[in-house]
């Protein structure tokens, strides 16, 4: 086993950084052409903090997880631009400098905790390898080691369970014993892509509470991928919305539940349920699907869904611009809550149909 | 066999052309049948035109221009030299007989049996498999045991087994003995074949379309013959084509246990050259045996290839073997 | 619980089939079978032959009785003109020959296969895949016979490497012993190593692209343990089935493999009782086999259980 790690520098300056993606680009070749999945994301993220990365399904964003990670397959795809983390390449470097970094620096909880652990391996035996090959730990240590792990993931009797098969536990037992698999050697940086989705709704609280204790706990920064806005709300410091493989917004949380720019943002915002509305009240649902990827529109991708377009939507592509607001930009030439983007609602609303042809609806709110 | 699930949960329709399907699919590669395309292809077409070959040798060997059966070459004995000449492309066998006209003449005997063979294997064990498959319940429970029971002996020995047994009279005539043959191969292919043929009939017969037969009051026969059976056809097909291949290759195995087709110049089968020519191998004249197996080789790769087609065309699963 | 009896009950039920079957393959030889059996002698003889198989007594019975011989050892008679032999001396002699044919193929053919089928999923699509499937597409459609001729002509006749014929002992000499087998081995495992690996790949393949893959790379292991330790046991239930159900073609195989390479096994024996029209010794041979091959794939499915816990807890 190679156990050559990289020495990542502990950052001297802890505002730096942890984790710089500049310009990312991910492209499938498929037979029915190129899909172009991560289209041109930056962000950055620094130590402690958790990035909400907000979109549909086909929005690119557990692609653009996994392409930083480097867990793509190597086949068919295409990944351009850069992802640093703590200063070190992760783009294009080589698989034993992102081996040496799996697990021990950078960890990973998938979706779905009935198909991410092995079926016929023991827990504990999941957990101690992972521990036994970054941190050299003799088998005893391991064990004892698991024991604790699941024992702060809150898993009842861990003694016995080190000794079960994941089949013998629930869902919501396994997504925490994977918690503890990515969380076994201490990484600095965790994705959780989706870690909720295909659980019950009254395990899904208790999963992301774990992940937010053991992210304070231990000042780890976490990029928590999900389709749902509401997840993220009280949990994100920050938050990402994507939309074909695009970022179209970005903001601290707060800013952007007050302040919400782009009008895709806001849809996804009213579809939503809210305790404070009547119960029967329709929620609010997003006309058409996401965007073909492989021949995207010329304009803004959303114009063809968007009550607002206006011809220049369906021409240019809106850059993502600064807010008034820190820390905040959006992409939208008639942005929700300016004077422009109201009087192209206002205008779509009178010829009842906006650019691109799509009827839209005079509505009101919470008639 | 832990079961493939999709790896993205759908959120909208959409989902299967996002991204996220395109990670899943990876590798398009990931059956093994030769035949990816699902068309013949060339390699197809020259399968097709080998086994067309090996029918004219069968029903019609006098078309091709070689000696008689009974000819013998006194110039090959006398200089000790069986190798190939004019007009005698792969030469002699020991006795000065060629060996290309055994070859030709060989080829009725060993195509007769496996086809006849796997044909009563099918119409028994189909009809059966069929019946079982349909009705499923008691009958079903008594024709699975039945095939069980057939496949707790290997398929080999039961034929090697029923070959002596019923061949044990010393004075059975030639047509006797390949009667015997065929029906041992045939008897001992039942099982499997019928096994098969039910495993795709259950999951044919309480589909949408039987159910409407069913119910507009169609009888059962022709619910069983209409609506199933085309339906379980290709994949009897398909069995069939391997089927035949491997009764080429027991055919070959009785021979050289001495239970086969009769070894006599007069009648040939590419088993009993096989077997024959052993002799002559260790002799250092190979050339015999060589040319039979090149003979069963290609057969057997063709149809093999054949079946891979047809089971890739008609997605056919094999979940029965 | 009910399962297991239910499963016991099933093999209870082939088992007496097949042996029924089996006893009486007898009786259905043309003619009267003392008559065949022992066409030499005087009449004394075959009254004795009949006494002894019981011919005279309805079937139960005589199933019965050829039963209760059976499960205490005795297989009948080999019955010659010189003398008359009891069929399980010479099983004690002929089985272990079979047995260690087999072994050895299965063995050769799972240590070729296995890697073969892992190194192929894991580079699907590549030269090296296409090459090994399109080599074991040919293999498969080539007779054991056939392999078993050629190797013994041209690696034992023609270059000599290796005896083309016959069998020594394994407490005889250990290293002949190997010498003798390697060739009947390979022409028995050559057509299995073929199976398993394109069964093996196919499962590998769709295992590849399971999530607790992606976790297993996630953590940083090493692509050797990721393949071995994680994909390659819930890949391999397919290859074990297949490998039990694989023993009836490995027995058929190992018969005529041993008649070519004269390895005194059961093949031989099956072979001569055959020429010389031993009909009790076919029946007991058969019923063994049959027997054997019965007991395999129970022990499979046991295997089975341990190599997926799911199945293990299922049945509790």
């Amino acid at each position: 086993m190679a156990r050559r790690r990289i020495v990542a520098e502990p950052s001297k300056d802890q505002t730096e950084p942890l984790l710089v993606v500049d310009d990312l680009h991910t492209t499938f070749r498929t037979p029915s052409g190129r899909v172009r999945a991560v289209n041109g994301v930056s962000f950055e993220l620094k130590q402690g903090r958790t990035l909400g990365i907000v979109g549909e399904s086909g929005s690119g964003k557990s692609v653009l997880s996994r392409t930083i990670m480097g867990l793509l397959p190597s086949n068919n795809v295409e990944v351009t631009g850069s992802a640093r983390y703590r200063g070190n390449e992760l783009v294009g470097a080589k698989s034993s400098v992102l081996r040496s970094l799996w697990g021990s620096e950078l960890s990973m909880i998938f979706q779905d905790p009935m198909t991410s652990l092995n079926p016929v391996m023991r827990i504990g035996k999941q957990i101690t390898e992972v521990l036994r090959h970054h941190l050299d730990m003799s088998n005893d240590e391991a064990e004892d080691m698991a024991v604790s792990l699941l024992r702060s993931v809150k898993i009842p009797e861990p003694e016995k369970r080190v000794r079960q098969y994941p089949h013998e536990l629930s869902g919501g037992m396994r997504q925490r014993v994977v918690i503890a698999v990515a969380l076994a050697c201490g990484p600095h940086l965790l994705f959780a892509d989706e870690p909720t989705t295909a659980l019950d709704v009254t395990v899904q609280a208790q999963i992301l509470d774990l992940l937010d204790e053991q992210q304070r706990e231990r000042f780890m920064s976490m990029v928590l991928v999900t389709h749902d806005l509401g997840v993220v709300a009280g949990r994100a410091h920050d938050i990402a919305v994507m939309y074909a493989g695009r970022i179209v917004e970005m903001a601290p949380t707060r800013t952007l539940f007050q302040n919400m720019r782009m009008p895709y943002t806001q849809a996804l915002f009213e579809s939503i349920p809210k305790l404070d509305l009547p119960s029967h009240t329709r929620l609010t649902v997003i006309p058409g699907r996401p965007p073909d990827l492989v021949n995207p529109p010329t304009g803004c991708s959303f114009a063809p869904r968007c009550e607002r377009a206006q011809a220049r939507c369906l021409e240019e592509q809106p850059p993502l611009m600064e807010a008034e607001t820190p820390d905040h930009r959006y992409a939208c030439f008639y942005p929700v809550g300016t004077p422009e983007g109201d009087e192209a609602l206002a205008e779509n609303r009178r010829r009842g149909y906006q650019a691109a042809g799509v009827p839209v609806m005079i509505q009101e709110k919470a008639s | 066999m832990p079961e493939v699930e999709p790896t993205s949960v759908k959120i909208d329709p959409a989902a299967g052309e996002g991204p996220d399907a395109a990670l899943r699919h990876d590798d398009p590669d990931g059956t093994v049948t030769l035949s990816k395309t699902k068309r013949l292809g060339p390699i197809g077409w020259l399968a097709i035109i080998w086994l067309g070959l090996v029918a004219l040798m069968a029903f019609v060997p006098q078309l091709f221009p070689v000696p008689g059966l009974t000819e013998r070459f006194p110039d090959a004995l006398r200089d000790r030299d069986f190798g190939p000449t004019a007009g005698h492309p792969l030469g002699f066998d020991t006795s000065g007989r060629d060996l290309l006209s055994k070859l030709v003449y060989g080829t009725r005997a060993s195509m007769i049996v496996s086809v006849l063979a796997v044909t009563f294997g099918l119409i028994v064990g189909g009809t059966f498999g069929l019946i079982a498959g349909y009705f499923r319940g008691k009958i079903d429970t008594v024709i699975t045991n039945a095939f069980n029971v057939g496949l707790a002996i290997p398929q080999l020995v039961l034929a090697i087994t029923l070959a002596a047994v019923f061949a044990s009279d010393a004075n059975a005539g030639y047509g006797q003995r390949v009667l015997v043959v065929t029906f041992a191969i045939g008897f001992a292919s039942i099982p499997i074949l019928g096994r098969i043929t039910r495993a795709n009939t259950l999951t044919w017969a309480n589909r949408e379309f039987v159910m409407a037969a069913k119910t507009v009051g169609a009888r059962t026969p022709r619910i069983i013959i209409r609506e199933v059976l085309p339906n379980v056809a290709p994949a009897m097909f398909s069995i069939a084509l391997l089927g035949i291949a491997i009764a080429i290759v027991v055919e070959g195995g009785l021979a050289l246990i001495g239970v086969g087709i009769p070894a006599d110049i007069t009648s040939p089968s590419w088993g009993n050259l096989i077997a024959t020519g052993r002799s002559q191998m260790l002799l250092g004249e190979a050339a015999q045996v060589m040319t039979a197996s090149l003979m069963v080789f290609f057969t057997v790769l063709s149809l093999n290839y054949l079946g891979d087609v047809v089971r890739a065309r008609f997605d056919v699963r094999d979940s029965a073997l | 619980m009910n399962n297991a009896l239910r499963k016991l009950g099933q093999l209870a039920l082939v088992l007496f089939l097949v042996t029924l079957f089996t006893a009486l393959l007898v009786s259905l030889l043309p003619g009267d079978p003392a008559e065949v059996i022992i066409p030499f002698g005087d009449e004394s003889d075959r009254e004795a032959l009949r006494e002894e198989l019981n011919l005279d007594d309805p079937l139960p019975v005589r199933y019965v009785a050829w039963l209760g011989d059976f499960v205490t050892g005795d297989m009948g008679n080999y019955y010659r003109q010189s003398i008359t032999e009891p069929v399980a001396d010479r099983v004690t002699q002929a089985a272990p020959v079979s047995l260690l044919l087999m072994l050895y193929a299965q063995v050769l053919a799972l240590v070729i296969a296995i890697p073969l089928g892992v190194i192929t999923a894991q580079r699907a699509g590549s030269f090296f895949d296409k090459f090994t499937n399109t080599t074991a597409f040919g293999i498969l459609a080539i007779p054991n016979f056939v392999l078993a001729l050629v190797l013994s002509y041209v690696v034992g006749v023609e270059l000599g490497w290796l005896p083309p014929q016959g069998y020594v002992r394994f407490s005889n000499d250990i290293g002949e012993h190997f010498r003798s087998m390697i060739l009947p081995s390979i022409s028995l495992a050559a057509g299995q190593v073929a199976v398993y690996m394109r069964l093996l790949r196919t499962d590998m393949v769709a295992t590849l692209q399971e999530d607790f893959i992606l976790m297993a790379k996630a953590k940083g292991l090493s692509n050797k343990r990721v393949l071995w330790r994680h994909a390659l046991r819930p890949s391999s239930l397919t290859l074990l089935t297949v490998a039990g159900l694989n023993v009836g073609t490995l027995v058929g195989g190992a018969l005529i493999i041993e008649i070519i390479f004269t390895l005194p096994g059961m093949g031989v024996l099956i072979f001569q009782a055959i020429s010389e029209r031993q009909y009790v010794a076919i029946q007991s041979l058969v019923a063994l086999i049959a027997v054997g091959y019965v007991l395999v794939n129970v022990f499979v499915d046991m295997l089975y259980a341990a190599l997926d816990p799911r199945i293990r807890s299922a049945r509790g």
